[in-house]
């Protein structure tokens, strides 16, 4: 992989308004490779920066169905065939004594799932990342916002980009190293 | 626009979630102050004193269990039970309410338990690691606990699934990971927060590392908010399912006073009840000494007084079902045991409890009740104390009176029993201010959303 000594140009913002709106502007002019980061929860920033792809849900859905499977079928090859135990003639397969148990697991390997699927999507834990380099980005988890264009982006130039950003009118511009 | 013709025509006269004057800078300057830069106060140190001490007292009563055998405990046939399984349903019932504040009331768009939704999942961790402990050293032989898992083994054992005690062992267990995890991950951006502002290496190490290079950026926060959202939508059936479990613990079996339909929800409802005295008995002391009041203001005092006079009726309406079941039923054990709660040798404890979780509580429905934050203490107090005796009730009163004449017996608690109880409240304090101490106590990302200037207006 060839590495560029500038990773990308980074923004700063007020406001989640901002830098909505500069995401959506930078979006349309045709960058792709372009992320923004925000210190909480901003639902349109999503849709802005054109991602769209989320699996979290699938990975979760999955995690689920298996817990369920694994619940019961555990409880069935445990109850019937590895050790059964006859209570006065009671049927082996007791289905409805083993609901519960299928139910906990599939909240558990649910819940795991959801959890350890969106750290692993996420590329988390990544303790070291090229935007921590720019000193400004201390801010971004406290009330500043950033929109970074990432070197490798086709449309990408060091100065046709900067001066893109320079038109959204950003509070500040930073150069991110590598 | 509704709630603006509300607040104009003063129709609306609520306590705001969050007082204003607020800005994102001066959310997370004051909340992560209290972590980061506010010197450690004498009050704390005491504070965190006194619950070590009780918890060295629990780890003193337990050493001696492990030495000596449950013999040194209160609990004999016919009252196989006792202590142990007092505090087990109480510690669990109050771990209840954090979940609920943080799952169910996420998915109601309560945005007003922002600014407590991380404290109270605090309180739920501890106080299920409390409750772990009794059934635990219940057992008698807690070093050989984990064969209650289902694991392959050279005694070709395996545990039986037809039983409520590992339906218990599996429900606790969830429900203790999924809350750690719910927890945690909630805790993610605020780590990065606290790495980002502290000043000292070794806590923005330590902050760095827990938070995993969390930066804030678009694509991990649409991952992050469905995770969320989906772990709150598995912890709301969950939480709902592990006191119906614990409650079946009893309703399956066959005693008179535990083999009742009613037991699942009567349960569920009083442990959100004690949840929520226990949250107001954190909440009210730290917003005081933290001043907090800012973020944790009257409106969430009401609303927890609400939730605990409504949870409070449906117990009540437990109470009732089984006091009519008692008659109406027929059935002569059920009828003594109704005969026993008012006449027998616990029924001061039955009085005690009616007063304590039906009577006094009703003064909730004054205004200024609610909103007083040392009457709220009082009463979240003498729910608790009520919601422990209901307990001390149902496991006692049946089992000191089943039957046959010839198996009745007493109960009386030994010292090594009150230890144990006391103990573990000592170690759920020593938690408590340990996490104060820190991590944040509110989310302060969240209650950055709540903020006027958060809004992003469509285009």
């Amino acid at each position: 992989m060839k590495t560029l000594p500038i990773y990308g140009t980074m923004a700063e913002f007020d406001s989640a308004q901002r830098l909505v709106e500069a995401a959506r502007r930078t979006h349309e002019a045709g960058y792709r490779k372009i992320d923004a980061y925000s210190p909480f929860p901003v639902e349109e920033l999503a849709d802005a920066i054109g991602f769209h792809r989320n699996h979290v849900p699938l990975v979760t859905l999955i995690g689920a169905i298996t817990g369920g499977l694994t619940g019961y079928l555990m409880q069935y090859w445990i109850a019937v065939i590895a050790y059964p135990v006859n209570v006065g003639g009671r049927p082996l397969h007791s289905w409805p004594s083993f609901i519960i148990v299928t139910f906990e697991m599939t909240i558990l390997f649910g819940a795991i799932s959801a959890v350890f699927g969106m750290l692993a999507l996420n590329g988390l834990p990544m303790p070291y990342h090229p935007v921590f380099n720019v000193p400004r980005f201390a801010f971004a988890s406290k009330d500043r916002f950033f929109l970074i264009v990432f070197a490798t982006d086709p449309k990408y130039d060091a100065k046709g980009t900067r001066q893109f950003l320079e038109d959204l009118h950003p509070r500040s511009i930073s150069e991110v190293p590598s | 626009m509704a709630d603006h013709l509300e607040e104009t025509t003063g129709a609306n006269k609520q306590a705001p979630v969050i007082e204003p004057g607020h800005t994102f800078a001066t959310v997370t300057d004051k909340i992560s102050a209290i972590v980061l830069t506010r010197p450690t106060s004498m009050g704390w140190v005491v504070g965190f004193g006194a619950g070590f001490m009780v918890t060295m007292m629990l780890l003193f009563a337990l050493g001696y269990l492990f030495i000596k055998g449950t013999g040194i405990w209160g609990i004999n046939i016919p009252i196989g039970w006792g202590f142990a399984i007092v505090n087990f349903v109480w510690w669990i019932g109050i771990g209840h309410a954090g979940t609920l504040i943080s799952a169910i009331l996420l998915l109601l768009r309560q945005s007003w338990r922002n600014s407590i939704n991380r404290f109270a999942e605090a309180m739920t961790l501890f106080a299920v690691a409390s409750a772990g402990i009794f059934p635990l050293v219940h057992t008698g032989r807690p070093w050989l606990a984990y064969w209650m898992f289902p694991y392959p083994n050279t005694m070709q054992y395996w545990p039986q699934f037809r039983s409520p005690l590992i339906w218990d062992v599996f429900a606790v267990s969830t429900y203790f990971t999924v809350s750690l995890l719910f927890w945690f991950i909630g805790l993610i951006p605020d780590l990065a927060t606290l790495r980002d502002r502290a000043e000292n290496k070794y806590a923005q190490m330590i902050y760095g590392l827990l938070a995993m290079g969390w930066r804030g950026s678009a694509r991990h926060w649409a991952r992050y908010e469905s995770a969320y959202l989906l772990l709150a939508g598995l912890a709301t059936p969950l939480v709902l399912s592990v006191h119906t479990v614990v409650s079946f613990d009893f309703a399956v079996g066959i005693v008179p006073g535990w083999h009742t339909t009613i037991f699942p929800p009567y349960f569920v409802a009083g442990a959100i009840y004690s949840g929520f005295a226990m949250v107001l008995m954190l909440a009210i002391p730290i917003r005081k000494i933290y001043n907090l009041e800012d973020f944790i203001t009257d409106r969430h005092l009401q609303n927890s007084a609400k939730v605990m006079l409504a949870t409070g009726w449906i117990v009540a309406y437990g109470y009732a079902v089984e006091a009519f079941m008692g008659w109406y039923s027929g059935n002569r054990y059920d009828h003594t045991l109704l005969w026993n709660r008012l006449h027998g040798p616990y029924a001061f404890w039955y009085y005690m409890l009616l007063l304590c979780n039906l009577f006094i509580p009703q003064v909730l429905w004054i205004r200024k009740m609610r909103t007083s934050p040392v009457w709220l203490f009082l009463i979240s107090f003498v729910i608790l104390v009520g919601m422990w005796l209901e307990r001390f009730v149902i496991v006692v009163i049946s089992l000191t009176r089943d039957f046959v004449p010839s198996s009745w017996g007493m109960y009386y608690p030994t010292r090594w029993d009150w230890m144990t109880y006391f103990g573990t409240i000592g170690m759920f304090l020593t938690a408590m201010f340990l996490f104060v101490r820190i991590l944040p106590m509110i989310s302060i990302f969240e209650m950055r959303t709540l903020l006027p200037e958060a809004e992003v207006k469509p285009e």
